[in-house]
Parts: structure tokens; C-alpha cells; sequence
């Protein structure tokens, strides 16, 4: 038997009669980035959502490590403006926080200095790095990070980026991220899961960014984006904007399905 | 000072001091609608209690429940709009309320008691009734509190996290109906969510931590029930009404005075 933190084997599910995740294998082995990559619609949400038990798959098998434990990162916060809370009480809010592990987690992301600012006053980037330390609370095997980089600016996106392979590294966890985004993404994670309601194509970066598979969903020019890892002028062109060839879905060597 | 006057105010205070912690979780989820729905279908409650001889706190207490339940389940399946649904059930169990009490022949109900409150005829035996309502919920409101806390702020993380979040957003709603129950008699159906949003909304202006919020909501409410009982007393004015227009009065004091900076 395999060592995965989570595996899951032909996966489908299906809302109010449209076909949302067909077939869909996936695994998060100790220690690895997966990042799920994929046009708008393509079901990557609820694919974390599975993955996180808040949506039941209808048909496959999800299986945890057993006492799997997981942190979760989700998409966006909107906490009412009436409700006056501290970053620091946010982060408490997690079941059995002490004070003294929320300051350390804020310290970790490089938030130390928000500790006592409202929480409906920080900016998109800090919010990021905050969400992230109240998951890291929770001593995580398996980060879950629903696009950890929304809303925040280039430089900030390299350094969340390296934030999270630092924290990889350091506590040993698997990582499952979802991102829009092609090329900074590339130059972090370990395995790439091109994802449009079933696996298109997977595989380790270098190998995904020309797969015939890839290349039809993004188009030529984002497998020559994902190749250079530090290439800058392009980055909101394709975030949420994917335009599918008008042949429709190309299959790569990996296609998981008929 | 006569008997009643001390009932008053101590059924008053008591629902102030519950009022608060439990109205900023309303104004925080921005439930006041879905309160106002509940307290609208106090009166079905009322008129089932009369029908079927059970004390009326707890057949209030029932119905309000039941009509939560009924709420959840419907949003759930997501084919009207939370507020059109809320508006349907809110004016029709109160229409049917009074239908209902006017079927009942054997029942004379001084209805504007029920409607707008009569804090000043309250019976050692309401006043027990309410005093226990308010007991239970300060009890299961300190034990949940962080719980609620965490729910209120993200749902799913707090799923995620291992909460229990489908069980503590019930037991919030059994704590609004308790209080519905309670502050019936002292506000009325009409007038209840008053004292849910306004003391909180007025001590958000100037609180840093929700606890500072929920007790600052408390004070204001308590001074709200002195205020409105002693106009009520001096100037004869009906007691729920006042004890309204002194909330109201107490949040644009409040609006005046500059925030910290």
C-alpha cells in the first residue's frame, strides 16, 4: 500500500443534472504540491470541496490517511463589518488555539504585525497570508489552498509561492492547491492536474506544459509561458479568461477518460 | 413600588441582558429579517397554545422552533429568494395567528397585549417562565460562544475544522425562539427584533472585541428598559413602545459621540 495522504479514484459528481467532475483520479503523496489547474467552470472547487468532506462525490471513492488532518484555506473571507475582531481572535477562533500558537502562526506567514488590526481592515495580500496561518494552526498533513494568490499582485504572488514551499518544507505536509494561474505556478509545484470536469492531462510541470492537452485548453502561448519561471509581463491576460480551441477538447497521451 | 412596577423591570432587564449578546449574532449574520419572521409566528403560537391548554411560553417557544426548522429546510432547497420566502411565512403565520384567536370563541385575547406588548400585567408565574428562558440561554450562550463565534465568521472552515456547525447554527436558533418567547410579553410579536438589533448596532460604534459589543448591548438595553418603564410610568404611555422609542433614542445618543480613534 501506497503512503498517499489522499487518493481518489474515479471521482464523478454531478449538480442539478450537469456533469460537474467526470472520472477523476487524484493523489497528494507527504511532502508534494499538487496544484489543480483549469479554465473557469472546470470544477476545480468542487473538487476541493470533496476532497474536504463539505460535498459528497456521487459515485468513486475518496480515500484520507487515517486521522488525516487538514488545513484549509478557502477562497475568501467576508466577515461582516459589524463584527469587530482583531486578526489575533480570528486566528483563536480555530478549535483548541492558545494566544501564545496564534501569534507564533502569524509570525511564521510574516503577519506578526497585523495581530491586533480589525480583520475586515487588511489588504488582499495579508488576508492570503492570515488565512494561511490560521491553517497551519491546525498542525495540517494536507494543506488544502483554494487559489491561495487571488487578488494579490505579482511580487506578492512569487512570495506567497515561496511561503508555501517554505512551510512544505518545513512541516513535511502535502499540499493541494488550486490556481488560475499557469506559469508562476509551474515553477513551485511538484505535479500539475489540468482539470475540465475530468483530467486532461498530469504529470510533473515541464512534462504538463507540452502535453498536446494543455496546450489546447490554454492555448500555444501559455506552454511557453509555463516553461519560463520568471517571465512577468503578461500575468492578467489569462487569469479567468481561458479560450478554448474551436476543435473543442484535444486528447493528451494522459486522458483519463474515453 | 408596587408589586407589578418590580416584575416589570426585572422581566425587562432580564430580556435586556440576553437581548444583547444574542442581537449581535442577528445583526453579525444579519438575521434580523429571519428574526422578525419568527416573532411574526408567535402569535400562531400563542393561538395553538390556547387551543390545546399549554402554557403559552413553551407553545410560543414550540412554534418558533418549528417554523425555524420549516425556514432551513426550505432555503435549503433554493427555489424562492431567502427574503421573499422569509416575507411569505412572517405575514402569513401571523395572519393565520389571528384567524385563528378570532375562531376561538371561548378565548377573549386583548390582542394589542400580544401585539405590542403588557409588560406591566406580568404574573409571578410569567415572571418564573422568564427568568428560566433567560437562565437557559445565558448558560448555552456562554457555552457555544466561541463556536457561534467561529460559525459566524466562516462556515465551512469551522466545518472543516471539525465543528459541529449544522448542531450549533440549530441550538442559535432555539436560543432566538427562547428569547422571542420571553420578550413577547414585555415588547410584543411587532417589537421584539427591536431589542435584538438596536442596542448591539449602537454599542458596535465603540466596541474592539465582540464580547465588548455584546455587553455594551446588554448595558444599552438595560438602560432602555429603565427608560422606557419610567416613561411609561410618568406619562402613561404603553410600556413595549417606550422601552422601542428609548433603544432608538439611546442609538443616535451614541451616533453623536465621536468614535475613538
Amino acid at each position: 500500500m501506497s503512503d498517499a495522504l489522499l487518493t481518489l479514484e474515479s471521482v464523478s459528481l454531478r449538480l442539478h443534472g450537469n456533469a460537474i467532475l467526470d472520472q477523476v483520479n487524484l493523489r497528494v503523496e507527504p511532502g508534494e504540491i499538487v496544484t489543480l489547474i483549469g479554465p473557469n467552470g472546470a470544477g476545480k472547487t468542487s473538487l476541493v470541496r470533496i476532497v474536504l468532506g463539505l460535498l459528497k462525490a456521487d459515485s468513486g471513492t475518496v480515500t484520507r490517511k487515517s486521522r488525516l488532518r487538514i488545513g484549509y484555506m478557502p477562497q475568501k473571507l467576508q466577515v461582516d463589518a459589524t463584527l469587530p475582531l482583531t486578526v489575533l481572535r480570528f486566528l483563536m477562533l480555530a478549535p483548541r488555539v492558545k494566544r501564545p500558537a496564534a501569534v507564533e502562526a502569524l509570525e511564521e506567514v510574516g503577519a506578526g504585525h497585523l495581530a491586533q488590526r480589525p480583520l475586515q481592515q487588511v489588504s488582499g495580500g495579508e488576508l492570503q497570508r492570515i488565512l494561511l496561518a490560521r491553517a497551519l494552526l491546525r498542525k495540517p498533513h494536507l494543506l488544502v489552498l483554494d487559489e491561495p494568490v487571488q487578488g494579490v499582485d505579482v511580487n506578492g504572488q512569487i512570495e506567497l509561492y515561496e511561503l508555501i514551499t517554505r512551510l512544505r518544507d518545513r512541516y513535511g505536509c502535502g499540499v493541494l492547491m488550486v490556481s488560475h494561474d499557469l506559469h508562476l505556478v509551474m515553477s513551485t509545484t511538484n505535479t500539475v492536474v489540468c482539470l475540465n470536469r475530468h483530467v486532461c492531462c498530469s504529470g510533473r510541470p515541464e512534462q504538463v506544459s507540452l502535453d498536446p492537452a494543455f496546450v489546447a485548453l490554454f492555448g500555444e502561448q501559455a506552454s511557453a509561458l509555463a516553461v519560463y519561471n520568471h517571465h512577468h509581463d503578461h500575468d492578467h491576460d489569462l487569469h479567468g479568461e481561458v479560450v478554448e480551441t474551436p476543435a473543442g477538447h484535444q486528447h493528451g497521451p494522459n486522458c483519463k477518460h474515453a | 413600588m408596587p408589586d407589578f412596577l418590580i416584575y416589570a423591570l426585572v422581566a425587562g432587564l432580564g430580556l435586556a441582558l440576553v437581548a444583547g449578546p444574542l442581537g449581535s449574532f442577528v445583526v453579525w449574520r444579519r438575521m434580523a429579517y429571519f428574526g422578525d419572521t419568527l416573532s411574526h409566528s408567535a402569535l400562531l403560537g400563542i393561538a395553538m397554545g390556547m387551543l390545546l391548554d399549554i402554557n403559552l411560553t413553551i407553545a410560543v417557544t414550540a412554534g418558533c422552533v418549528l417554523l425555524a426548522v420549516l425556514l432551513v429546510v426550505m432555503q435549503n432547497r433554493q427555489w424562492l429568494a431567502s427574503d421573499t420566502l422569509l416575507g411569505i411565512l412572517a405575514h402569513s403565520t401571523l395572519s393565520l395567528g389571528l384567524v385563528v384567536l378570532a375562531l376561538t370563541d371561548n378565548v377573549r385575547v386583548d390582542l394589542m397585549a400580544y401585539l405590542f406588548g403588557d409588560l406591566l400585567a406580568i404574573s409571578t408565574a410569567d415572571l418564573g417562565w422568564m427568568l428560566g428562558g433567560v437562565a437557559v440561554v445565558l448558560v448555552l450562550l456562554a457555552l457555544l460562544w466561541r463556536r457561534l463565534l467561529a460559525v459566524t465568521v466562516h462556515e465551512e472552515l469551522a466545518r472543516v475544522e471539525g465543528q459541529p456547525v449544522t448542531a450549533i447554527q440549530m441550538a442559535l436558533m432555539l436560543l432566538i425562539a427562547i428569547v422571542i418567547a420571553v420578550a413577547m410579553k414585555i415588547v410584543g410579536v411587532l417589537l421584539i427584533t427591536s431589542l435584538l438589533i438596536i442596542p448591539p448596532a449602537a454599542a458596535q460604534r465603540h466596541a474592539r472585541t465582540p464580547e465588548q459589543m455584546a455587553l455594551g448591548a446588554s448595558v444599552l438595553g438595560c438602560l432602555a428598559v429603565l427608560g422606557g418603564l419610567s416613561m411609561s410610568w410618568n406619562l402613561d404611555t404603553p410600556a413595549g413602545p417606550s422601552i422601542v422609542v428609548c433603544a432608538a433614542a439611546l442609538f443616535m445618543l451614541v451616533l453623536a459621540v465621536p468614535r475613538r480613534a
